[in-house]
């Protein structure tokens, strides 16, 4: 059901950006305004959001320890899943974020008679989460070439390696294949793992199929409706300048994918997509495990109510004597 | 008691269908075997808790104050400005589902909102529904719940079926700690009054006399001398173990089942000897005489007010550092809370083992080493003589106890003194120990006897796991080094895997402890004889 209502809704903004431009023509409201809104949504959204989470202080320093600590000089500590200096915990993000380290640990348990209950590797989510995001940046740095002239040698670089195998015309490029795939299997997991399908909100299929939109109708673009990449990158390089122009010869498909995107850098900061922000924020990764050598300091640290070694001994100060143990009043 | 107990091979059939219920229905059922006693108002109410008052969750009314939404609102909100990781853990879980199966009490019941990421949503739904734009104007489509009296229910029901083990953090591609939003819930619960017994209980008894039990200074001092006397019998060694004594270099803090509980007793004995024969000057504490700190599992001001004891006392006697035993949420406040609460601990000095001249930079800031540490580095040293061959009836396999383990990385240090002092050791599987370990089902006060059913179902992976080693190594033998482990591993046990049985890591090292002046040993530190000690006399 929550899977519906978020198509539904994702084609409901197909259907926006179709009639909008394909039939209302308000290509200056599609090609400009909306790209410049929900690129200002995105960029003052998200800063909001960090300042709103950094806001709140970290009163405790409670790291989830991966592996063995440093403690005594010879026993091995295991330097990046429970670091203990600022290096090793710079290493364990680098490794959360670029490898999804937490991910690559991930197993499945079964129950079998017996009651026997066996883990085993379970790296399809580890696999298709890389896939997705490292093809998704891949894209999104390909698209600098339509931002910048002349293009720098790095994006065309980045272009050239992705259409490695030279199929097709134009020449296929592996992270659409990746993209696509990974999304698709993101999706289907939640529809047809029950316990998955149980905590899936609409928000979850509908960042998917968002997503999902904006890969298809860019596949689509590129390899199909192909349209007139010099105009374009004349709409692109317009905005990039702040001197908007609408060019002639961009086809509907093209406003539909640019909707979508704009739809989607809106939605970002007020999405659990913020969870790229987040994770830089997350306590139980970005400190280290030293908490035995450094005080963390808690601004907040509240005044409670003691119960004092003197209020102790009043109240039992005569069994203390008869039991002959020592005593501060006599 | 009168339950009916349900064999193990009906509890074991769990069905992991979450079925077609929509998990927004708040409505629970309390029956027994799955919730715990609510506190007696003689201990919330010496506590100074709000609105302290006699229930029970079976209750249909519970009680709650007239204005308990604007409570709740308002705890919540508080909660959210102090707490970063409460606010971004709110915020950016993907439901990606890593964490679903990771949870014992999930494996162990199969119910849906025992996958960590549901505890958590139930109280994000919340969150989204009250403090959240898109929530106000989108409600149920944004994934929004109201607040109502079901709720609190529900978040009682499943925010005591957690016992903060932080398994599923480890697993979290954002590190989404469960434990710390079960922790903020029981907060919010504990503003209405809604405390359960067997955390408020034990709580008040620390607070008044020392210790979860309540026991005077001079039951204290009993318990010790008892000790002294049992280890004279069957070691012939009279120790020395001083209380409250003032002046002594180390600080020496238990948890209390350790001078009453059993087996947590025999790796008592195993302490105090090990101190003996190295010649430590220690000294016990009465009103610092519970390490385990009830307050983590209520709230990290009730946690600040145990904990306070420990540096008040040390400051008192005016020690130079202090030695923790075995416990396992006790090292989560003593390592991750207890500097940042009660600290800075600068009347005291960064530890040096008298013994072995070694400084424990580890806790140079703290003052505190954990026991396992303090072994090993005697062990590594040579500084104690061990005869390993005392343990050989033993075949043990060792626990990970949480807390040591996902909030400090005390791995390695009680391996290397296994190994030490017992020849036959083995590990259970990969993916059931270390920081993957599994949790004995009864922690953060969930251990009682009502509560046994969902106690059972929590501790499956863990019995499983030594059910593995004990049909493929015949191990009879789980070592810990957590007092609450120590408490509800043996009922556990008996339960799944009948024949292994429960001791402290120090039990074994007592055991194999060989002391200057001591008899020949006939039995093990439980009194029972030791197999084959007879033989060695005609070598
Ligand atoms: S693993 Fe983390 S992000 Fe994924 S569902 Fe669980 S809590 Fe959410
Ligand atoms: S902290 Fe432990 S008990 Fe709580 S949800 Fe996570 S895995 Fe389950």
């Amino acid at each position: 059901m929550n899977a519906v209502i978020a198509f539904f809704v994702v084609l409901a903004l197909v259907v926006v950006a179709w009639l909008g431009v394909g039939t209302a023509d308000l290509r200056f409201l599609f090609g400009v305004i909306l790209p410049y809104a929900g690129l200002g949504l995105f960029v003052v959204g998200i800063v909001y959001r960090i300042l709103h989470w950094a806001a709140s202080p970290v009163p405790f320093r409670i790291p989830t320890s991966c592996g063995q600590q440093k403690s005594l000089p010879w026993i091995k500590s295991a330097k990046l899943d429970n670091p203990h200096s600022f290096l090793g915990t710079v290493g364990r993000m680098a490794l959360e974020v670029l490898c999804f380290r937490s991910l690559m640990r991930n197993t499945s348990s079964e129950l079998r008679e017996g009651p026997k209950i066996g883990y085993g590797p379970n790296l399809w989510l580890w696999v298709a989460g890389l896939a997705f995001h490292w093809s998704f940046l891949v894209i999104l740095i390909r698209h600098f070439r339509y931002f910048t002239e002349p293009v720098p040698a790095v994006i065309a670089i980045v272009g050239e390696l992705d259409g490695f195998f030279q199929v097709g015309l134009p020449i296929l490029y592996l992270t659409d294949i990746f993209v696509v795939g990974a999304l698709t299997y993101l999706f289907l997991r939640r529809v047809f793992i029950p316990q998955m399908r149980t905590i899936s909100l609409v928000a979850d299929y509908l960042a998917l199929f968002l997503l999902l939109g904006i890969t298809t109708t860019g596949v689509l673009l590129r390899y199909f409706t192909k349209t007139d990449i010099v105009a374009v990158k004349e709409l692109a390089m317009g905005l990039m300048s702040f001197n908007p122009v609408i060019p002639d010869g961009i086809g509907v498909m093209f406003f539909i994918h640019l909707f979508l995107v704009s739809c989607l850098l809106a939605y970002f900061p007020i999405s659990k997509l913020m969870h790229m922000g987040g994770v830089f924020l997350s306590p139980t990764r970005n400190l280290a495990n030293n908490n035995r050598v450094r005080r963390h300091i808690n601004p907040w640290n509240p005044k409670v109510k003691l119960h004092t070694y003197e209020e102790y001994e009043d109240e039992f100060r005569d069994v203390m004597k008869e039991a002959g143990l020592p005593l501060e009043k006599e | 008691m009168a339950d009916k107990v349900i064999p193990p091979e009906e509890l074991a059939k769990v069905d992991y269908n979450p079925g077609s219920r929509d998990w927004m229905d708040p409505t629970v059922e309390f029956r027994r075997g799955i919730y715990n006693y609510g506190a007696v108002p003689a201990s919330t109410a010496y506590l100074g808790q709000p609105f302290s008052k006699k229930w029970q969750p079976i209750d249909d009314d519970w009680q709650l104050p007239d204005n308990w939404e604007e409570i709740i609102r308002n705890g919540f909100k508080e909660r959210l400005d102090k707490y970063r990781s409460l606010k971004v853990f709110m915020d950016i879980c993907v439901r990606c589902g890593a964490c679903a199966d990771k949870c014992h009490f999930y494996i162990g019941s199969g119910d849906p909102k025992n996958m960590p990421v549901l505890r958590a949503e139930l109280m994000r739904s919340i969150y989204r529904n009250d403090f959240t734009t898109v929530g106000k104007i989108f409600g149920k489509l944004a994934g929004g719940r109201k607040l109502t009296k079901d709720v609190i229910k529900e978040w009682f029901s499943y925010f005591y079926q957690c016992t903060e083990c932080r398994r599923c953090s480890v697993f979290c591609p954002y590190g989404i700690d469960t434990a710390e939003i079960t922790m903020m819930g029981r907060e919010l619960l504990n503003l209405l009054g809604l405390d359960i017994d067997w955390i408020s209980t034990p709580a008040a008894n620390c607070f008044r006399t020392g210790n979860h039990l309540g026991i005077q200074p001079h039951g204290f001092k009993d318990s010790v001398d008892f000790a002294v006397d049992d280890l004279e019998e069957i070691v012939g060694v009279r120790v020395d173990a001083p209380v409250n004594k003032k002046g002594a270099e180390i600080l020496f803090v238990v948890p209390s089942a350790d001078y009453f509980g059993d087996p947590h007793y025999f790796g008592f004995l195993g302490y105090m000897s090990l101190f003996h024969e190295i010649g430590l000057d220690y000294t016990f504490s009465t009103f610092a005489s519970e390490g385990g700190n009830f307050g983590l599992f209520h709230s990290s001001d009730m946690m600040k007010r145990l904990n306070s004891k420990i540096y008040m006392e040390a400051k008192r006697l005016g020690v130079k550092w202090i030695i923790g035993a075995e416990c396992g949420h006790m090292w989560r406040v003593l390592h991750q809370y207890m500097d940042t609460m009660n600290g800075p601990a600068d009347f005291l000095e960064a530890p040096v083992s008298p013994i072995t001249g070694t400084r424990f930079e580890n806790a140079s800031s703290t003052k505190m080493v954990h026991i396992a540490e303090f072994t090993a580095d005697l062990i590594k040293h040579k500084k104690i003589k061990l005869d390993k061959s005392r343990n050989d009836n033993v075949r043990a396999t060792f626990h990970d106890s949480c807390n040591p383990a996902r909030a400090m990385g005390l791995l390695d240090e009680p391996r290397y003194v296994m190994n030490a002092v017992c020849n036959n050791f083995f590990e259970m599987p990969d993916n059931t120990i270390r920081e993957q370990t599994f949790c004995c089902g009864s922690g953060s006060g969930v251990g009682t006897d009502e509560n046994f059913e969902m106690r059972m179902r929590g501790g499956l992976p863990r019995a499983n796991a030594v059910k593995y080693v004990q049909e493929k190594h015949d191990v009879n033998m789980l070592a810990c080094i957590c007092a609450i482990d120590k408490a509800t591993l043996p009922p556990l046990l008996e339960y799944w895997v009948p024949g292994v049985e429960v001791c402290a890591l120090h039990e074994l090292v007592g055991n194999a402890l060989v002391m200057k002046d001591e008899k020949k040993r006939t039995t093990d530190l439980r009194q029972e004889p030791l197999p084959g000690m007879e033989v060695t006399e005609d070598e």
